[in-house]
C-alpha cells in the first residue's frame, strides 16, 4: 500500500470537510472513539456536543432548514443509532437532508449481539432515503459523498452512513469528491417543456384559479421562492400555502390566503374546494390538506409540480402532473407566460377575488379580544409584532401553539420558518432552534413552544448553556396537552383523559438552573413586557407565557369531513361541532 | 373501474447490494401492497445487476403508487410494469411430490404427461415432478394432482420478461 493512505476516521474528516461541513451535531460512545479522537486534531469542523441524540438529529434538521445546506449527525452504536430514529423519520417525512452517521461494533462482531451493537442499517432503512453500512475503509469515502448526493438531491431526505470501528481504524487511500458518481440516481430536474405550455395554459384561462404550495418549494432554494412570488404577482391570483411551505410566498402580500388544511383560514380551504384550476407546486396532497379524500376540491383541474414522481396521484388523481425542480419549472413557466404576452383580465377573475373577500371577511383567525387572560393567539400576535423587524428564524413544537404560530406569525422569507409537518414531533423545536442559532449565531431565535413539548427535549438547555445560544422559548402554557384536550372536549365527550400535566417544573427556575434567563407572564401587559426583555437579553430564554387553558384552534375541519366543513371560533359566526362519525373517530 | 382490483407483473432493475430485497420487500409490507409471487437473482455480474420480479394486485392508482415507489428507491434502475406495457411471458418452475400406489399413481404419470410435467425424481412409492409454465397452468396441474396423493410443493415464483426485441 501506498504512504498517502489514512485512517478510516481521518478519510471521513476529510470527506465531510471537502463536502463543506463545518459544523457537526453528535454524541461519543465507544463505537465511535476513533472518530471523535480524529475530530479533536482538527480545526476545520466544529462538533457541538448535544445531551442526548433525539436532540442532534433536529439540531441537525434546524441548521439544514434555516440554510439549506445538508445537517450532519456523529452518534455512537446501538442506543446512539435508536435514539436517532425519530428524528431520521422526522426528516425524511418532511424532506429535510441529513447525513447521519453512526458508529457500528467491528466488522467481526456484528451478528453476534456484541455490547450496544444494533442492526442500524435494518432499523432505519424505512425511515431513510437511503442507508449504508461501510465494511472497508477503502469504500468510506466514495460513500460519504455519495450519501451527501443522495441527501441533497431530488426530492431529499436522511442518509445513514453505520461505520464498524475498524473501518474508522484501518488505512486506505482516499478518494476525492469529484471522482465519485453515483451508477444510476438521477432525479429529473428539468419539467417537460410541452406539460409546461399545457400548464401555462390552463392558467392563462382560468377563472377561478389558487396556487397552493408546499415544502418543495423551500426545498428548491431561495431562488424558487421568488420566481413562485413573481410568477404568482404576474397572473394576480390567490396563493395559500402548507405549513411546511410557510415563507415560501410573502404572508403579508394580500394575494395571500394564510395557511390552508386541518387548521387553515376559511378563505383558503374554501378557495381549494371551489377553484376551477389548483397549481400545486410541491406539495403532497396530504390529509390534513385534504380532509375525506372523495370531497376534495371537485370542480378543479389539477396540476401538479413535483420533483417525487411518487408524490403523483397518491391521495388525489391529477389532471396535468410535472416531474421535476420548483425553480426550474417555475423559471419556464414565467418564460412561457411572458413570451405569449400573456394578460389576465381583471375582469375576468375579479368575480373570484370578491367571493374570496366575502370569506376573508369571516376573519376565521379571529379570538375574543379580552385583558383579563392572555389569549394564546394574542401572544403569537404580539411576538410577531415585536419582532418581525428582525428577520427572525421561528421553530415550533407540536400541538396547539403551533397551528396558532402557523396561522398568525407571517414570514416574508423562506428557510425562517421551521416545525415538524409530517410527523409532527413533539420536542423538536428546542434543539431545532438550536441547530438555527448555530448556522446563524447573530440572527434571532425563537422556539414557539407548549409546556408539554418542551419538556420532552428539555435536556438541550444544557447544551444552549454550553455554546451560549441565546435561543427564546417562548411558552405558551396552558397546563394541558393543549390538542389532545381539543380533540377530547370536541371528539370524546370532555373526558380528558390523561391531557392534563400535573407537577409541571417551575420554569423560572429551570431556566435559570441552566444558566438562561427565567421571565413570567400572566395578564396581557406583563407579556408585552416580557417580550421586549426578552428580546433585550442576550442569553438563552425561557418564557413562561400563562394563556387562556381552555382556549381551541380554529377554524377545524374535523377527521372525516370535507375540507370546506370547518368548525369556527365565536368570533368568525361559530359554528355547530358536527357529532363525529365512527369512521371519523377512527382517524387520525 | 377506477377500483378494480388486477392482477400485475413488475420487473426492476436493481444494483445487486446488501439489503436491496429488504428495501423492496420493506417497502411493500410498509405501505401495505400485496405481494403474490417474487423472484430475484443476479443477471448481470460484471454490472452487478440483479432482476426483481413481482407479481402483485391492486387498483390501478395502487399499482401506479408502487412503481413510482419501487422506483424512488436508490439502488433500483428500472422499472417495468410488463402487464401495462405489452406483450410478454411469465414462467414458473414447481417441484410437486406425489405419494400413491396403484391406479392413482399410473393416473399422476398419464396427467403429468399431458401438462409436459417430467418425473425427476420415482421410489415405489412416490414421484416428483418437474413442470415449468405460467402460473395458472400449475395451479391446474396441482389441483388435478391433490386428489392423486400431492404431498409436497416447491414453487419458484414468476420470471417475466417482454415479447419482442425491447430489453427492460
Amino acid at each position: 500500500m501506498s504512504n498517502n493512505t489514512m485512517t478510516g476516521a481521518e478519510i471521513l474528516i476529510k470527506a465531510l470537510t471537502d463536502q463543506g461541513v463545518d459544523t457537526i451535531f453528535g454524541y461519543p460512545g465507544g463505537a465511535v472513539l476513533p472518530i471523535y479522537d480524529a475530530l479533536f486534531k482538527q480545526n476545520s469542523i466544529r462538533h457541538i456536543l448535544v445531551r442526548q441524540e433525539g436532540g442532534a438529529v433536529h439540531a441537525a434538521e434546524g441548521y439544514a432548514r434555516s440554510t439549506g445546506k445538508p445537517g450532519v449527525v456523529l452518534v455512537t452504536s446501538g442506543p446512539g443509532a435508536t435514539n436517532a430514529v425519530t428524528g431520521l423519520t422526522d426528516a425524511l417525512m418532511d424532506s429535510i437532508p441529513v447525513i447521519c452517521l453512526t458508529g457500528q461494533v467491528p466488522t467481526h462482531m456484528i451478528g453476534t449481539d456484541a455490547f450496544q451493537e444494533c442492526d442500524t442499517t435494518g432499523i432505519t432503512r424505512p425511515c431513510t432515503k437511503h442507508n449504508y453500512l461501510v465494511k472497508d475503509a477503502g469504500d468510506l469515502a466514495r460513500v460519504v459523498h455519495e450519501g451527501f448526493y443522495v441527501a441533497t438531491n431530488g426530492r431529499p431526505g436522511p442518509v445513514v452512513i453505520d461505520i464498524p470501528k475498524d473501518v474508522q481504524i484501518n488505512r486506505a487511500e482516499y478518494t476525492a469528491p469529484e471522482k465519485v458518481r453515483h451508477k444510476t440516481y438521477r432525479p429529473r430536474v428539468k419539467g417537460d417543456l410541452e406539460k409546461i405550455r399545457e400548464a401555462v395554459e390552463m392558467i392563462a384561462q382560468a377563472e377561478r384559479p389558487v396556487f397552493y404550495t408546499g415544502g418543495g418549494i423551500i426545498n428548491a432554494g431561495p431562488k424558487a421562492s421568488s420566481l413562485l412570488t413573481q410568477f404568482v404577482r404576474m397572473t394576480g391570483y390567490p396563493i395559500t400555502n402548507t405549513l411546511m411551505g410557510l415563507g415560501g410566498y410573502p404572508a403579508s402580500d394580500r394575494q395571500f390566503l394564510g395557511m390552508l388544511g386541518m387548521h387553515g383560514s376559511y378563505e383558503a380551504n374554501w378557495a381549494m374546494h371551489d377553484c376551477d384550476v389548483m397549481i400545486c407546486i410541491g406539495a403532497r396532497f396530504d390529509d390534513r390538506v385534504t380532509g375525506r379524500l372523495d370531497a376534495f376540491s371537485p370542480k378543479s383541474k389539477k396540476i401538479h409540480i413535483d420533483i417525487d414522481p411518487s408524490s403523483i396521484n397518491k391521495n388525489i388523481r391529477v389532471d396535468l402532473p410535472i416531474i421535476g425542480d420548483a425553480a426550474h419549472i417555475l423559471e419556464d413557466m414565467i418564460r412561457i407566460w411572458k413570451a405569449g404576452a400573456r394578460q389576465v383580465d381583471p375582469a375576468r377573475i375579479e368575480p373570484w377575488w370578491r367571493q374570496i373577500d366575502i370569506w376573508r371577511a369571516r376573519n376565521s383567525f379571529g379570538y375574543e379580544k379580552t385583558d383579563k387572560l392572555i389569549k394564546p393567539q394574542r401572544a403569537v400576535e404580539a411576538l410577531y409584532e415585536k419582532t418581525k423587524d428582525r428577520d427572525p428564524y421561528i421553530t415550533t413544537e407540536v400541538g396547539q401553539h403551533q397551528m396558532w404560530a402557523a396561522q398568525l406569525f407571517k414570514f416574508e422569507n423562506p428557510n425562517r420558518w421551521m416545525t415538524s409537518g409530517g410527523l409532527g414531533t413533539m420536542g423538536y423545536g428546542l434543539p431545532a432552534a438550536m441547530g438555527a442559532q448555530i448556522a446563524h449565531p447573530d440572527k434571532l431565535v425563537i422556539d414557539i413552544a407548549g409546556e408539554a413539548s418542551i419538556m420532552m427535549n428539555i435536556q438541550e438547555m444544557s447544551t444552549l448553556a454550553q455554546y451560549k445560544l441565546p435561543v427564546k422559548i417562548f411558552i405558551l402554557n396552558n397546563q394541558w396537552m393543549g390538542m389532545v384536550r381539543q380533540w377530547q372536549e370536541l371528539m370524546h365527550g370532555k373526558r380528558y383523559s390523561e391531557s392534563y400535566v400535573e407537577s409541571l417544573p417551575d420554569f423560572v427556575k429551570l431556566a435559570e438552573s441552566f444558566g438562561a434567563v427565567g421571565l413570567r407572564a400572566e395578564t396581557p401587559d406583563e407579556m408585552d413586557s416580557l417580550i421586549d426583555e426578552m428580546i433585550a437579553v442576550d442569553r438563552p430564554v425561557i418564557a413562561d407565557v400563562r394563556v387562556d387553558p381552555t382556549e381551541n384552534v380554529y377554524p377545524m375541519v374535523p377527521s372525516g369531513a370535507a375540507h370546506n366543513e370547518m368548525i369556527l371560533g365565536s368570533e368568525s359566526g361559530a359554528s355547530e361541532v358536527p357529532q363525529a362519525t365512527d369512521e371519523g373517530l377512527a382517524l387520525v | 373501474m377506477q377500483d378494480t382490483i388486477a392482477r400485475h407483473t413488475i420487473s426492476a432493475l436493481v444494483d445487486n447490494e446488501a439489503g436491496v430485497l429488504a428495501r423492496v420487500i420493506g417497502l411493500f409490507s410498509g405501505r401495505g401492497y400485496n405481494i403474490d409471487s417474487l423472484t430475484v437473482s443476479e443477471v448481470d455480474s460484471a454490472n452487478g445487476v440483479s432482476r426483481i420480479n413481482i407479481v402483485t394486485t391492486g387498483t390501478p392508482m395502487t399499482i401506479e403508487q408502487i412503481k413510482a415507489q419501487l422506483d424512488r428507491l436508490v439502488p433500483v434502475h428500472r422499472v417495468s410494469d410488463l402487464t401495462v406495457e405489452g406483450p410478454h411471458i411469465e414462467r414458473e418452475l414447481a417441484l410437486l411430490k406425489v405419494r400413491s400406489s396403484g391406479e392413482k399413481r399410473v393416473e399422476a404419470l398419464r396427467i403429468a404427461d399431458i401438462f409436459k410435467a417430467r418425473a425427476v425424481d420415482a421410489t415405489d412409492r412416490s414421484f416428483v415432478f418437474e413442470i415449468t409454465g405460467s402460473a395458472s397452468k400449475i395451479d391446474a396441474f396441482a389441483e388435478l394432482m391433490r386428489p392423486l396423493g400431492l404431498v409436497d410443493m416447491s414453487r419458484t415464483g414468476v420470471a417475466a420478461i417482454s415479447r419482442g426485441p425491447d430489453e427492460i
